[in-house]
């Protein structure tokens, strides 16, 4: 199974990104901005960090950089692109997902542990995750999911909302929000599914020693489902 | 020629810089302020002489990068 990790100025998960996908079996190549061609890939992922120092709007000017003609055209003909983080703030800023993502409510910088209940098992990324909550990682000043009143029914209706921010047992509401995300939305697909971005970070959590283990099951799971 | 764009979040996006700008404005004694919007201001020089055609392509910078109209409003506030 090929992935391929596309590594922009100022990206800082990439490496943490390689290791995991490693770790759980995939052949990844690590692929500069810079490159206008997309090698072999099952699998994109445009990891966390701040490209471009974050720039004019966080993402913006990744999404404008000279590989992402290709991964565009990688997500229109069906292929698998997930977007974490500064990755999940790209794809908006492509246009390839809905909807943006403003400063965090309260103006800070969160880094810390949250679970986020999955809503959406319907595609390979959490086809066949037994559990309902994940724990994983969250650190980002710019979370805050948002789109317009239209945008939020079609997605609601095309079932394209990926993940909630929730409690350990799957309770979603204000206290569980931490960032002011509009309905507690920590990831969202694209209307076909293929292409997922969110803010977490799965690759955190695949050591047991370090952190949790929800990253791995996370992991385990799509690489089997892409098989 | 030189163009002058205000880029702003829509009236419908929270600014919550801008309610911190005017929390601490209204600290400091300005206690007549009632709302700040913050935004950003763009310079740009381009080579085009014809007023229109430079506003057009600064309209099209606009859409495609300057703003994200999912948030954001532009307005080109001048050209000379």
């Amino acid at each position: 199974m090929n992935s391929s990790v596309i590594t922009f100025p100022g990206s800082n998960c990439d490496r943490d990104m390689d290791v995991a996908l490693k770790k759980f079996g995939f052949k990844n190549k690590m692929v500069w901005h810079n490159d206008v061609e997309l090698p072999k890939s099952e699998l994109v992922v445009l990891p966390g960090g701040f490209s471009y120092g974050d720039y004019l709007r966080c993402g913006s000017m990744a999404s404008k950089s000279r590989i992402m003609k290709s991964v565009i055209n990688f997500a229109k003909s069906g292929g698998k692109i997930m977007g974490i983080c500064n990755g999940f703030q790209i794809l908006v800023e492509t246009g390839l997902l809905p909807g943006v993502l403003l400063r965090n409510k309260y103006l800070e910088f969160i880094c810390k542990n949250v679970f986020v209940k999955v809503n959406n098992k319907n595609n390979p990324y959490f086809k066949d995750i037994k559990k309902d909550t994940l724990e994983l990682h969250i650190a980002h000043n710019e979370g805050n999911y948002f789109c317009s009143k239209e945008q939020i029914k079609e997605i609601n209706n095309n079932n394209q909302i990926a993940l909630y921010y929730s409690d350990k047992d799957g309770k979603i509401n204000e206290n569980t929000n931490p960032n002011g995300s509009i309905k507690n939305i920590a990831g969202v697909f694209n209307k076909e599914k293929n292409v997922l971005g969110m803010m977490p970070h799965p690759e955190r959590m695949i050591d047991p020693d370090l952190s949790g283990e929800d990253g791995s099951i996370f992991f385990k799971n799509l690489i089997n489902n892409l098989k | 020629m030189k163009i002058k764009i205000i880029v702003t979040l829509k009236k419908s996006v929270l600014d919550p810089q801008g309610t911190v700008i005017q929390q601490a404005l209204n600290g400091m004694g300005f206690n007549d302020v009632n709302e700040v919007r913050q935004g950003k201001f763009f310079e740009i020089n381009i080579d085009e002489k014809d007023q229109s055609k430079a506003e057009e392509k600064a309209d099209e910078m606009c859409k495609k990068l300057l703003a994200n109209l999912v948030i954001e409003d532009y307005k080109i506030i001048g050209s000379q």
